[in-house]
């Protein structure tokens, strides 16, 4: 059932344009983050669904009741900001409680709902501090259960992880997910960082100036990216020029040498210029497993990064990166050596323009 | 220079500006408390205090400086506020508008706000509680540079923004978010202005004078032509008035660093 929409949604701040024609359905308890670099329009949107912006054009609709120009403060939906914005001058239960307060409920209502808020982000012995008195993870933590106390028919997130160190990100976003999936309840998630949203999305949204890139889950966005900035975007990815030789079969050619896509290629003519994507970790050695693609190579460098070691490795004049997983047995080939590399021919992706 | 000699240096000068402030104030308060020949004493304090003017001029400029207050802090808070979220464009002009009262010498300002309200449309010199309205307009415009300046470092000390939003997003209209979170955040911030407000209203001279209102500033000057030695012992008052309220400013403010140095230490 769709729970929040935005139809046709286009601002623009005096000539220039931050979103444009953005339209998107979200169902009941689905966890959909917009994805995109600086300047994308995923904040501008967020904020136009709390009501924070005017859309120039187009439509917000929550449960099917038109929001576009509702004020923020009567559209019950909870946000949380990635400085936190707790008010410093309250503590822990009256920061959780105020939007409560606001609403008029009574004082054991209120005392009995933050705790039980408080209990959910395990900050319980928090109750009577300050904001100031808290860590950056804690305060975020605060601000996630401020705005889940008002019971929210929809929660916001702009960036809630930017300001905090690696270690809390990756901790505090496994708990924002397992609370929204607790309550059920939708969610828009705004982030620059793609490990963060395929984590936590049930859907993705990638935006590039101010426009929809890509919509899909996590698996889809990262394995079968439609565009040629989805793919550069998210994950890391070879992308070099190629020449279409048979577009029946699949077959192209990269400085000569050639390749086979699972892609679609009959629209193309023989000898069209396009360019392939593969992604590091779909290339392993021949020796091993032989797959569609069987291609010469020259070891150029070899990097290692923790847990996956990156293989530098020139097919005919172009260079492609390998990734291969990191363990203690691992027989590296030599820097020059001349070797195999394999992929499938559903790794050779070919992108729009 | 050495680094020896720079600070030797740096001493000297802060020595003489030492000097400089503090050695007429000595002087003031040495001379104050020699009204009896060959004796120390408060006798010159004692006349003062048992002057039934002076506490009428004390009284009366108290209640000025608290209605000036709390009309300045009514004014300049909510603008201010609204400045920084919807016309932070406007804030250079806000600054040059604020400082006009440096600017314009005070004779000019008061002789300008005689000239226009003590005749139709709006005259507000024809009873002594109309006068006290134009009295509290002027000290609003005397005090308005220091009000200006300590609200506008408040707000640029917190996210108004944010804050405002978060509140908003929880159900909080302006008034809500006003009092509830922005005013208790710039706490410091009014207690400051307020402190430098009355310190400039108590010590007003030309206002009061011009709109013939019993003020201390008068009462200081009239005493000044017909004696020696209680001038300088109201002087005295007046400026540990002053000082006063900058040390409860600074007190409030050392405090809240305090509390929070405290809490983050624990």
């Amino acid at each position: 059932m769709t729970h929040l929409e935005l139809t046709h949604i286009h601002k623009a701040f005096g000539t220039s344009v931050a979103v444009e024609d953005f339209n998107l359905t979200v169902k009941q308890g689905e966890f959909v983050s917009f994805l995109g670099p600086s300047g994308c329009g995923k904040t501008t949107t967020l904020r136009m669904i709390a009501g924070f912006e005017l859309p120039t054009s187009g439509n917000v609709t929550l449960n099917g009741n038109d929001l576009t120009y509702i004020p923020p403060n009567k559209r019950n939906v909870g946000m949380v900001f990635q400085s936190y914005a707790l008010f410093p001058n309250m503590t822990v239960a009256q920061n959780v409680g105020y939007g409560l307060k606001i609403a008029g409920k009574s004082k054991s209502e209120i005392e009995e709902r933050v705790r039980e808020m408080l209990s959910l982000i395990q900050m319980d012995k928090f109750y009577s501090r300050y904001p100031y008195q808290l860590s950056g993870g804690q305060q975020q933590r605060v601000a996630l259960s401020r705005a889940l106390a008002i019971h929210p028919e929809l929660l916001l997130l702009d960036e809630p992880l930017s300001a905090l160190d690696a270690k809390i990100r990756v901790s505090l976003r496994t708990e924002i997910r397992a609370i929204q999936q607790k309550l059920g309840i939708t969610t828009i998630y705004v982030t620059h960082d793609q490990e963060e949203a395929l984590s936590l999305s049930d859907r993705i949204v990638v935006m590039s100036q101010g426009r929809m890139e890509q919509v899909g889950t996590p698996f889809e966005i990262y394995n079968f990216p439609q565009t040629q900035f989805v793919a550069n975007f998210v994950g890391s990815l070879n992308t070099v020029k190629a020449e279409v030789s048979d577009p029946v079969k699949g077959l192209l050619h990269v400085d000569g040498v050639q390749f086979i896509t699972a892609t679609d290629i009959k629209s193309r003519k023989k000898g069209d210029a396009i360019r392939i994507s593969v992604r590091p970790e779909r290339f392993s050695f021949a020796e091993l497993q032989k797959k569609d693609n069987v291609l010469e190579c020259t070891i150029e460098n070899i990097t290692f990064l923790g847990s996956v070691v990156r293989i530098q490795v020139k097919i005919g004049n172009s260079k492609f990166n390998m990734d291969t997983f990191n363990n203690p047995f691992l027989e590296l080939p030599k820097i020059g050596s001349k070797e195999q590399v394999t992929c499938s021919k559903e790794a050779v992706l070919v992108l729009d323009e | 220079m050495s680094r020896k000699q720079t600070s030797l240096f740096a001493i000297f000068w802060g020595v003489l500006a030492l000097l400089y402030f503090f050695l007429p104030i000595y002087g003031t308060l040495d001379f104050s408390l020699r009204m009896e020949r060959g004796t120390i004493g408060l006798k010159a304090y004692n006349i003062i205090f048992s002057d039934p003017r002076f506490w009428e001029g004390f009284r009366y400029s108290i209640t000025m400086a608290i209605i000036t207050i709390a009309v300045s802090a009514t004014i300049f808070v909510p603008t201010i506020y609204w400045m920084y979220l919807k016309v932070p464009q406007a804030r250079p002009i806000m600054e040059i508008i604020t400082i006009l009262p440096f600017v314009i010498p005070g004779i000019v300002l008061v002789f300008g706000l005689i000239r226009t309200f003590s005749r139709p449309p709006l005259q507000l010199t024809t009873s002594t509680f109309k006068t006290d309205i134009l009295m509290i307009a002027g000290y609003v415009i005397i005090s308005m540079p220091y009000m200006f300046r300590a609200v506008d470092v408040g707000m640029r000390s917190i996210d108004v923004r944010t804050l405002t939003e978060a509140a908003q997003s929880l159900g909080s209209n302006w008034f809500h978010v006003l009092i509830d979170v922005i005013i208790p955040n710039l706490r410091l911030a009014i207690l400051g202005g307020s402190l430098i407000c009355f310190a400039t209203v108590m010590g007003e001279l030309i206002l009061a004078d011009f709109l013939v209102r019993p003020a201390l500033g008068p009462y200081m000057v009239r005493l000044g032509l017909t004696k020696a030695y209680e001038p300088a012992a109201l002087a005295i008052i007046s400026y540990s008035l002053t000082w006063f309220s900058l040390g409860l400013l600074q007190f409030f403010s050392s405090r809240s660093e305090r509390q929070k140095k405290q809490v983050i230490n624990e």
